[in-house]
């Protein structure tokens, strides 16, 4: 009598247990059967393209400054270009033009920049013969934006021009990177030839 | 103790049975034992409650007689079995045949819970770390715990992610099992801690090494074997729960269990823990935001009898842990500064708050497990278990994006299994089983980022044989093997440029499935077959000294990352580079152990070598730019890598109060190809401790210990990188170990009985009691902080 109990309690129980497992194989099954492909990411807000034109008052051919990066963090490094080399103490006006080129036609960045102005900042680090930079625009809280500065040129030799876009920094900050924290959507450095 | 008390209640309870009329019956009877159902001499047979005492004959024989008609109860023991009680009808002479067993697996005695830890093999080193010290570590992790023996370390994210690393090997090189069930957390991240609560499991054997093939062929590190512990089958109620408050986080661990179980083998029980930390300090400042917030629970029910059982358990682990601001860095220049800057370069007041970066992971783990013993042949074991494991990381992202996660993997794993084995010869045991996975990994494109890990169906099968023979009465040799089929079949998108730039455009064209201009979306699929072997011998040279020997041949396929990570990890400013080129690697591991386990004294001299082809390492190689700026670039290759290594310990029993307890442990990672060490190998570490205990004195006990890390030599050489903000190469100091350090800490703890069922346990724990400076080469956040200063941990704990 006893063994007879038994054994019913394991055959259901095995009956429950092939029952439970080949249920769930089926679910796996359908489940599975869409082998629809996956949707590619499109990484938003990307910018390739970073131009600066540098006029100088009075001059009429302005020097480019210009960083292309079609593949974003693929493995090729952004194409840097600079049309020309810079005057002695000079005073440039600069502006900036902000490019994602993946699309077609290219969207203009710069737009959106200027329409979240409150959150974004440039930075500018000056060094060799570069003497500095000034902002020449102000958000709608009047803190510096960048996207207009002023560069002014020392004495001839090499220098570099390392420009920094911060989203969402710190605003008002003390003008250095450390202070306005933030996003770092481009960090480029341009070496020019001041002469 | 209890258990003698619920004797005597049963015994009452049945002994209006022994006075009924017409006592003249006579019992006889065999005694067997079950596996080999040979008899069994000298086995004592009682009637409960009667001073009637016979011994079963060498036929197994035995007679009671002047019985009445009745229900008898008979205590049957054995000196090798586990004494049994039965009912038994007597109407008249009755015969009866009675099996013994002498395995106490699944059996019922609390009493035996400690010695009934059964090794996994017999020919490797295997370490068990028990309940007591596992409470000690309630409020920490599995990877804290498991530091405790030697030659296991590991490689943390902060001090809330630690990966175990055995014998200089981590990640998808070790298994863990959690109550028989292979944990598919995604482990083959750097920063993915393993997704266990400490506090279900009752012991945690570790495996130095690919021997136990039952659990899979590719643990060339090893196995880590977490067990709940075993519930004895008389009708009891019983649970525990442990407090443990700690200052530096200012924060703490809550869990409790309660266990119900019912003399016929039917049990339930459910466990749950609470852990909830805020910034954790160095000495010097506070670690902000490196909090961390823990939920587990598990239940289970399931009817546990000798010669058939089944269980159904269900456990969910939930982790949001809070990821040191500061390691959040853009590009390569920060990286520069931090390692060059002395403090991490945001430090804020202490809080609570769990910000980004952060990882939020659940798991969800299902398991429905039947055996059935068949007499005088072995156990047949049916497993089917299913995991969900869901991982979100946040980095600091602005404006739409900032609370999107960067990352947001699903993966989900069933997997079944079966095992025979066969116990009942005294010569030899045989165990031979089959397993087979299926597993679905899901990245959802709604991060914004692309996938660092693509879609993926893996389908898994393995076949093993393992046995054990007995050469003489002081050796035994153990062998086993194993086949695994492994075949991936993932959907990944490939930039363009990566594709040809990695050479994948000649190799692997034809698994190109679509091109959408900048992107490819490709169909890798591979296959893996790999055979995995082991052989070994225990010899007993005297009853407390016995020495092993074992080789093991194993090899794995390459994980998800290393084949398919292709892209930025923003929070770390790294790209990660797998390779499609990636085939499985292959150990051959000799490992020796000499122990002895005296009462008075004993050691262990473990030395190993790990001859490893095709060893997959992960290493920096050099920068990449962007118009963000310049990261550096980490990348997967193969190499044939050698580790050599040596595990000592030893302890002294002064007097019966006083013990010292010593452990070195060492490991040399060369890659043989490059003629360079290895990247991540733990440096060399001496502990000493001494301790005090008397159990007179409410069970008292304190230790000091003594640990002293040596500063790792042996590494990689850095790399040169571009810096755009210094307009020049510099040596990025990426691979250069911190220097060396010695940590003490402090332990004691005593017990109150509160009533007869009831005590309370008490303990302090003060860990890095000097408050001594300092970082580790294996914490992936030495870059940017010191590690945690001196930390006051209170136990409380009431078992019930």
């Amino acid at each position: 009598m006893k063994t007879i109990t038994f054994k019913n309690s394991v055959t259901s129980i095995l009956r429950q247990t092939i029952l439970f497992i080949t249920s769930t194989l089926l679910l796996l099954s359908c489940s599975n059967d869409d082998n629809a492909n996956p949707i590619p990411v499109e990484e938003e807000e990307t910018i390739t393209t970073i131009t600066i034109t540098l006029v100088q008052e009075g001059v009429g051919e302005p020097t480019i400054l210009q960083s292309k990066d079609l593949d974003g963090d693929g493995p090729n490094a952004p194409e840097i270009s600079i049309s020309g080399n810079l005057a002695t103490n000079a005073s440039y006006n600069g502006t900036i033009v902000l490019l994602n080129e993946t699309e077609s036609p290219a969207k203009n960045v710069t737009e959106e920049v200027k329409e979240e102005d409150d959150e974004h900042q440039f930075f500018f680090n000056a060094t060799g013969s570069l003497i500095g930079t000034s902002y020449a625009d102000t958000d709608e809280n009047g803190n510096p934006i960048g996207l207009a500065f002023i560069l002014n040129t020392g004495d001839a030799g090499n220098a570099t021009l390392t420009v920094t876009l911060r989203h969402q920094p710190k605003k008002p900050n003390d003008g250095t990177l450390a202070d306005a924290g933030g996003e770092t959507d481009i960090a480029q450095t341009f070496n020019v030839k001041v002469e | 103790m209890r258990l003698s008390f619920f004797t005597l209640v049963f015994v009452l309870a049945t002994s209006p049975y022994l006075f009924a009329q017409n006592c003249t019956n006579v019992l006889t009877g065999t005694i067997i034992d079950f596996h080999d159902s040979t008899p069994l001499v000298g086995a004592t047979v009682q009637v409960a409650g009667n001073d009637n005492v016979v011994l079963s004959d060498i036929y197994g024989n035995f007679s009671l007689d002047s019985l009445c008609d009745g229900i008898y109860e008979l205590e049957v023991s054995h000196p090798e079995c586990s004494t049994k009680f039965i009912k038994i009808k007597v109407l008249g002479d009755t015969t009866e045949k009675i099996t013994l067993e002498h395995h106490l697996e699944e059996l019922d005695e609390v009493k035996v819970i400690g010695n009934a830890i059964t090794d996994a093999t017999n020919s490797t080193q295997e370490k068990i770390l028990k309940i007591e010290t596992l409470e000690r570590y309630s409020a920490g992790s599995l990877g804290d715990a498991l530091k405790e023996i030697s030659g296991v370390n590991s490689l943390n994210t902060g001090a809330n992610i630690v990966k175990p690393i055995i014998q200089g090997l981590g990640g998808s090189r070790v298994l863990i099992l959690n109550n028989g069930v292979r944990m598919q957390d995604m482990e083959w991240g750097d920063e993915h801690a393993p997704n266990v609560d400490i506090n279900t499991t009752d012991h945690v054997a570790v495996i130095k090494g690919a021997a136990a093939l039952q659990y899979g062929g590719d643990a060339i590190g090893g196995v880590i074997l977490m067990e709940p512990a075993l519930i004895p089958a008389k009708d009891t109620l019983y649970g525990k729960t442990l407090l443990t408050g700690a200052t530096n986080g200012r924060g703490g661990n809550i869990t409790t269990e309660l266990i119900k179980a019912h003399k016929n083998g039917w049990f339930a029980k459910g466990q749950a823990s609470f852990k909830r930390y805020g910034d954790y300090e160095a000495p010097d400042y506070v670690l902000t935001n490196t909090g961390v917030s823990e939920l587990g629970v598990s239940i289970g029910i399931g009817k546990h009898d000798f010669i058939w059982g089944w269980d159904a358990n269900y456990s969910y682990f939930d982790t949001n842990i809070a990821i040191l601001r500061a390691s959040d860095i853009g590009n390569v220049d920060d990286l520069i500064r931090a390692i060059n800057g002395g403090e991490p370069l945001i430090i804020d007041d202490f809080d609570y708050a769990i910000n980004k970066p952060k990882q939020e992971v659940t798991h969800h783990l299902a398991k429905l497990k039947f055996y059935r013993r068949f007499e005088g042949l072995g156990k047949w074991n049916l497993q089917y278990d299913f995991q969900h494991n869901q991982r979100f990381e946040f980095d600091i992202r602005v404006g739409d994006d900032s609370e999107k996660p960067s990352i947001d993997l699903l993966l989900s794993t069933h997997s079944l299994s079966t095992d025979f084995k066969i116990d009942s010869k005294t010569n030899y045991k045989l165990n031979f089983g089959v397993a087979g996975l299926y597993q679905n990994n899901f990245a959802n494109p709604d991060t914004g980022v692309r996938r660092l890990i693509p879609d993926y169906d893996r389908y898994d099968i393995g076949i093993f044989t393992m046995g054990e023979y007995v050469i003489s009465s002081t050796l035994l040799l153990d062998a086993g093997l194993r086949y695994d089929y492994n075949k991936i079949d993932a959907k990944k998108f490939y930039r363009k440029s990566r594709w040809e730039e990695r050479g994948y455009d000649v190799e692997f064209a034809d698994f190109v499935i679509d091109d959408l201009g900048t992107q490819l979306l490709t169909n890798p699929v591979f296959d893996y077959n790999n055979l995995s072997a082991t052989v070994g011998l225990q010899y007993e040279v005297t009853t407390d000294t016995e020495i092993r020997f074992n080789y093991a041949r194993s090899q794995r396929a390459p994980n998800p990352s290393e084949l398919f990570s292709d892209g930025l990890h923003h929070s770390a400013a790294r790209i990660e580079l797998g390779d499609l080129r990636i085939k499985s690697e292959t150990s051959r591991k000799l490992s020796l152990s000499l122990q002895k386990e005296g009462v008075k004294w004993g050691y262990t001299l473990a030395p190993f070598a790990n001859f490893i082809a095709d060893f997959i390492v992960l290493e920096p190689t050099g920068v990449e730019f962007n118009i963000r700026g310049a990261f550096p670039v980490w990348t997967y290759r193969q190499t044939t890598a050698r580790l050599l290594g040596l595990d000592a310990n030893l302890y002294y029993q002064w007097t019966n109060n006083w013990l010292t307890e010593h452990a070195f442990s060492i490991v040399k990672g060369s890659d043989m190809d490059l003629e360079i060490p290895l990247i991540n190998i733990p440096a060399a570490n001496f502990r000493n401790s001494v301790s005090y205990s008397n159990s007179d004195w409410k069970d008292f006990k304190i230790s000091l210990e003594s640990q002293y890390v040596f500063r790792q030599n042996e590494f990689p050489p850095n790399i040169m990188v571009f810096s755009p903000e210094q307009g020049q190469e510099v040596i990025l100091d990426i691979n250069t170990p911190p220097e060396a350090y010695h940590l003490i800490a402090l332990d004691t703890s005593f017990k109150i009985p509160l009533t007869e069922r009831n005590t309370l346990s008490v303990g302090l724990t003060i860990n890095n009691l000097l408050n001594e400076t300092y970082r580790d080469y294996l914490n992936r956040l030495r870059y940017y902080s010191d590690n945690l200063g001196r930390n006051f941990m209170i136990r409380l704990k009431l078992n019930y």
